[in-house]
């Protein structure tokens, strides 16, 4: 089955979320109020994993599960879209402790509120895309 | 067992974060959770309304076999690797909440004053968590990725745009806990 070796990754991803507690929205709080250092110690280890996993893949030049050569897609230029647009996520994250990843992962935990949080985001993503062409990028 | 029962340490927690997105990448992909939101209105036939919905999903089902793995992974971790011993906050974070009518953590990972069913079921409870949504899903798409896409993946590429990203996570995130928090939440 040629998901399932998304499907299990997606397995590691929603345990080690859910140990870490980065799906609690204690942990964000704490975190915007730097009164501890655990979640900043997640995201500053994940990111010194990436960095150098990346490096390593480019500078071996890796070819990827199918034998293709692993492209890295660059993000697109801007800058408006990234401040309002982070901003605007950042709202909500520090508001319902979530972001998107959570948002799945807590369904997993039996949080039915959640299921609302996920209506907004759908929601508000079909909204970004009637607005998107009258907002500056 | 503690080590598995127990909250996981940000070192373990943080490299295996980094070795999601690594695994995704060697497979070809690109880590990022917010786009399934994109993919699931297309498949509710959003496309019917705008052309940024107009996508073939079928070619998303890599990333929804990811989210339907995530869902599994939080059910696995809650049910089954758990004690119960739950977020430990420090005591000023606790007398902290409490000035503003959020219970202490007390072995859950989220507090009853926004997520219990009774919370739900009041016009103020269901509207935090469909703003929060709401605020959550227009973000993420607009600057084009969330805490994965950005935070994690385009960090670890060293990519500008997503430091500018981040940087106004932290803008959103401070403002919202700082000033408006205390605000939504005033005990009255």
């Amino acid at each position: 089955m040629k998901l399932a070796r998304f499907f299990l990754t997606g397995v590691l991803f929603g345990i080690v979320l859910t140990k870490a507690e980065a799906v609690s929205w204690y942990r964000i709080y704490e975190m915007f109020h730097f009164q501890s250092f655990h979640m900043f110690g997640i995201i500053g280890t994940a990111l010194c994993t990436g960095i150098v996993g990346l490096q390593l893949i480019k500078k071996k030049k890796v070819k990827d599960f199918n034998g293709f050569p692993i492209k890295i897609i660059e993000k697109e230029r801007g800058f408006w879209r990234y401040v309002i647009g982070g901003t605007i996520f950042g709202l909500g994250w520090a508001l319902v402790g979530s972001c998107p990843g959570p948002i799945f992962i807590l369904l997993g935990t039996g949080t039915y509120a959640i299921a609302i949080v996920l209506i907004g985001a759908l929601l508000g993503t079909y909204i970004y895309g009637l607005l998107k062409d009258r907002l500056p990028h | 067992m503690e080590y598995i029962f127990g909250t996981w340490h940000w070192t373990i927690s943080g490299f295996l974060i980094g070795v999601t997105m690594l695994i995704l990448t060697y497979f070809g992909k690109t880590f990022g959770m917010s786009s399934n939101l994109r993919t699931l209105c297309s498949m509710a036939g959003a496309g019917k309304f705008t052309d940024f919905f107009k996508l073939d999903w079928r070619e998303q089902k890599w990333s929804l076999s990811v989210v339907l793995g995530a869902i599994v992974g939080g059910f696995i971790a809650y049910h089954f690797l758990s004690n119960g011993t739950g977020v430990s906050l420090n005591t000023d974070t606790i007398t902290q909440l409490q000035a503003i009518g959020i219970e202490a953590p007390n072995g859950k990972l989220l507090p009853d004053a926004i997520f219990s069913i009774e919370t739900l079921q009041t016009p103020k409870g269901f509207s935090i968590l469909l703003i929060g949504g709401l605020l959550i899903g227009f973000g993420t798409r607009y600057a084009g990725g969330c805490t994965s896409g950005h935070a994690i993946s385009g960090l670890s590429n060293l990519q500008l745009p997503s430091l500018v990203a981040v940087i106004g996570f932290f803008i959103g995130g401070l403002l919202m806990a700082h000033l408006i928090l205390p605000l939504i939440f005033k005990t009255t």
